[in-house]
């Protein structure tokens, strides 16, 4: 039997590749969570929230976890200044819910809603609007990060701790709360203006025209076609819309998907339909409508589980990012790798980013942004291979949030703040007490084998 | 009108905190009333953000009875609903290796809700108006080798209750027992043998219905009812061979 207080349970990343049996505690009170992180062995210990990373930066084979979803309070409210201080383990969807009928929205969300504020801070997670508005970390005005030792310490920008926590996948201890600035909205719509495009050169000449105009701005490429019409999609572009007389929003209607679906289900010939239909959509000319915000933001969560669409062996997510002077040469490369090894990918997504991240190994810079889906079939890890010399060979780099695979080598080649980034963990986690799957894949902590 | 206030004892439980912010959102005016103050102002401060009805701290302890009339004497001189929802957990195994751990258990259990309820009593009856839901357990029902302590602190809180409910009835007081099943809280966390688990969101919404209805026992989710009744049945001869 388990130690009072721990839970013995089978976790997966989203993308149900990455598996973990862990020892799970789930504090309910900031007392609960020294306690927790007290027990932690050798195996060590990590924060795991709302699950949405994709792969195994939340998980922890063998050793502990430490679930935040009971940390779930919101701690002060400054409508004057739109600051808001909340505990780790509320999500986008409770300030959705409370925040967006007053006019205040989180400044940058991820595309979930079911994730939270603590993931998203460890993750230093982007939106569509990052051109304009940076990561997630760079709205936080401090952190109460509860050391590995125990210690609760309020941190904010300033400190070299916090450029650490943010984006620091859990490994700087665990977070307790955050102040988040809130930004305004003067409506629960977004004027949206969807564009067909034929071809990689019209996306990217689309999406550049849009990065500086709009607030918002995201790409669907069909990443199956190829050829002539290599690099096709649906550019949209979207600003915060001003209300309208007769304004009526309703919350939005969730579908469940009860099952797996069968892992034959999307191949290339379903997918390649689908993204056909897809594409024909919007009208050859264009349009332009109005949205309500919390669907733009987050397409993907009127379907609960949607994950399970691949089937029980999941899918691998990979998205990087590639430096701009690169960036159209490579992404070329990209999509003809893929089309080519027809790995059925129907989520493909690609946007401008523009901001650097302020955590040392923060997901940002400016450059072009691709994330595709691949079903876990058999050839998936030598194109995931691939796919990473593409990326190294073009000076890019690949997202951790949503990463299963990457190698150790290629991390420390994409991201030059690692070896700050080590030397402040042996200063706040000498012992080692936090770790995960990730983290021993990569080989983050100095002198790990 | 002054709106409904409810005093949640014992307010640090993840079932008091998702039952006062269901009440304080429909209006209430809330006293969370516990041990940790500083869990507690966090709660408060989540519901004030939330919006609804008022809510204040204070510190109570359901062990420490010498404190329970200054407690009742302090509370607003309004109509009062109360939700008990205070308990105390040892495993059986760990009582069995130390009975001195059998003692805080009924003390908590048993007479600090007796206390409380019996110093409340007047003061609701008083009022000519109120509701009192409290959060007992399937585990009264019938004492199984897996827990039968804490079973008998719930046992002999149900017949307090039975008692309490007829007492205040005439004075338009409703109490309310609930038996829930297995809830997912701190509590149970981790459990083993722990199946149909049910959310303390859900049970803390069935409660405040239960509390509009006046209802006086109810299962929680309702099919523990059929559960119980079973178990219930079985004759004690039979019984005492099961490893319930």
């Amino acid at each position: 039997m388990a130690e009072a207080g721990w839970r013995h349970q089978a976790f997966a990343g989203w993308g149900r590749v990455a598996r973990a049996e862990m020892d799970a505690a789930r504090p309910e009170r900031v007392a609960e969570v020294a306690r927790a992180l007290a027990a932690a062995g050798r195996e060590g210990i990590i924060a795991y929230a709302g699950g949405r990373s994709y792969g195994d930066a939340a998980l922890n084979a063998g050793g502990r976890a430490i679930l935040t979803s009971r940390l779930d309070r919101l701690l002060d409210f400054d409508p004057a200044s739109g600051l808001l201080a909340a505990e780790a383990g509320v999500t986008f969807e409770d300030l959705r819910r409370i925040f967006l009928p007053r006019g205040f929205l989180a400044p940058v969300t991820p595309g979930t809603a079911f994730a939270t504020l603590g993931g998203a801070l460890a993750n230093d997670v982007h939106g569509k609007n990052q051109d304009q508005t940076g990561n997630f970390g760079a709205h936080v005005a401090w952190i109460d990060l509860m050391l590995p030792s125990g210690e609760l310490r309020r941190i904010g920008p300033e400190d070299r701790l916090f450029r650490a926590t943010a984006g620091g996948l859990g490994l700087t201890g665990i977070i307790v709360a955050l102040a988040l600035r809130m930004a305004r909205v003067p409506s629960r719509f977004v004027r949206l203006e969807e564009r067909r495009v034929g071809d990689l050169d019209e996306f990217l000449a689309v999406l550049e025209a849009a990065r500086s105009k709009c607030a918002y701005s995201v790409g669907w490429v069909d990443a199956l076609a190829s050829g002539r019409q290599l690099g096709r999609g649906i550019v949209e572009s979207a600003d915060p819309a001003p209300p309208e007389p007769g304004d009526d929003f309703k919350e939005p209607r969730r579908k469940r998907l009860p099952f797996d679906l069968p892992g034959f289900a999307l191949n290339p010939l379903s997918v390649g339909l689908f993204n056909a239909l897809y594409w024909r959509r919007v009208p050859a000319a264009g349009r332009e409508r109005r949205v309500a915000l919390d669907k733009f933001l987050y397409p993907l969560d009127s379907i609960v589980g949607w994950n399970r669409l691949y089937g029980r062996r999941g899918f691998h997510q990979f998205q990087c990012l590639l430096p701009e002077e690169a960036s159209h040469q490579a992404l070329r490369a990209i999509l003809e790798t893929c089309s080519g090894s027809r790995a059925a990918s129907f989520l493909a997504v690609l946007k401008t980013m523009g901001r650097d991240g302020v955590g040392l190994l923060s997901f940002g810079g400016r450059g072009h942004t691709l994330a595709l889906d691949f079903p876990a079939f058999s050839g998936v890890d030598d194109l995931l291979i691939r796919l990473e010399r593409l990326v190294l060979d073009h000076g890019g780099k690949i997202y951790l949030a949503k990463d299963a695979r990457l190698s150790a080598e290629g991390f420390a080649r994409m991201y030059p703040g690692l070896p700050e980034f080590r030397a402040m963990l042996a200063e706040v986690d000498p012992t080692g007490r936090m770790a995960s799957d990730l983290s021993r894949r990569l080989k983050i902590k100095a002198g790990s084998p | 009108m002054n709106p409904p206030v409810w005093v949640v004892l014992g307010a640090s439980s993840s079932i008091a905190r998702a039952f006062a912010r269901l009440a304080a959102e429909d209006g209430a005016d809330v006293i969370l009333a516990g041990r940790d103050g500083e869990d507690m102002e966090r709660s408060a401060a989540d519901i004030r953000i939330r919006g609804g009805g008022k809510v204040e701290v204070r510190h109570f302890d359901a062990a420490d009875r010498a404190s329970h009339p200054a407690f009742v004497e302090a509370l607003p001189r309004r109509r009062l609903n109360v939700f008990l929802c205070f308990g105390l957990l040892y495993p059986q195994e760990a009582i069995e290796r130390d009975p001195s751990l059998a003692e805080p258990v009924i003390a908590v259990n048993y007479l600090g809700a007796v206390s409380i309820l019996s110093h409340l009593a007047p003061r609701l009856a008083a009022e000519g108006a109120g509701a009192v839901v409290v959060l007992s357990s399937v585990a009264g029902d019938r004492g199984r080798p897996s827990n039968y302590v804490y079973g008998s602190s719930k046992a002999g809180l149900n017949a307090y209750l039975q008692g309490l409910r007829a007492k205040l009835a005439p004075h338009g007081v409703s109490v309310t027992t609930v038996k829930p099943g297995f809830l997912d809280t701190a509590m149970t966390f981790g459990l083993p043998g722990m199946f149909l688990v049910a959310s303390p969101e859900a049970c803390a919404r069935a409660c405040l219905a239960y509390a509009a209805k006046g209802r006086e026992v109810a299962y929680f989710p309702a099919f523990w009812w059929l559960i119980m009744a079973i178990i219930k049945a079985i004759p004690e001869s039979i019984f005492k061979k099961l490893k319930l």
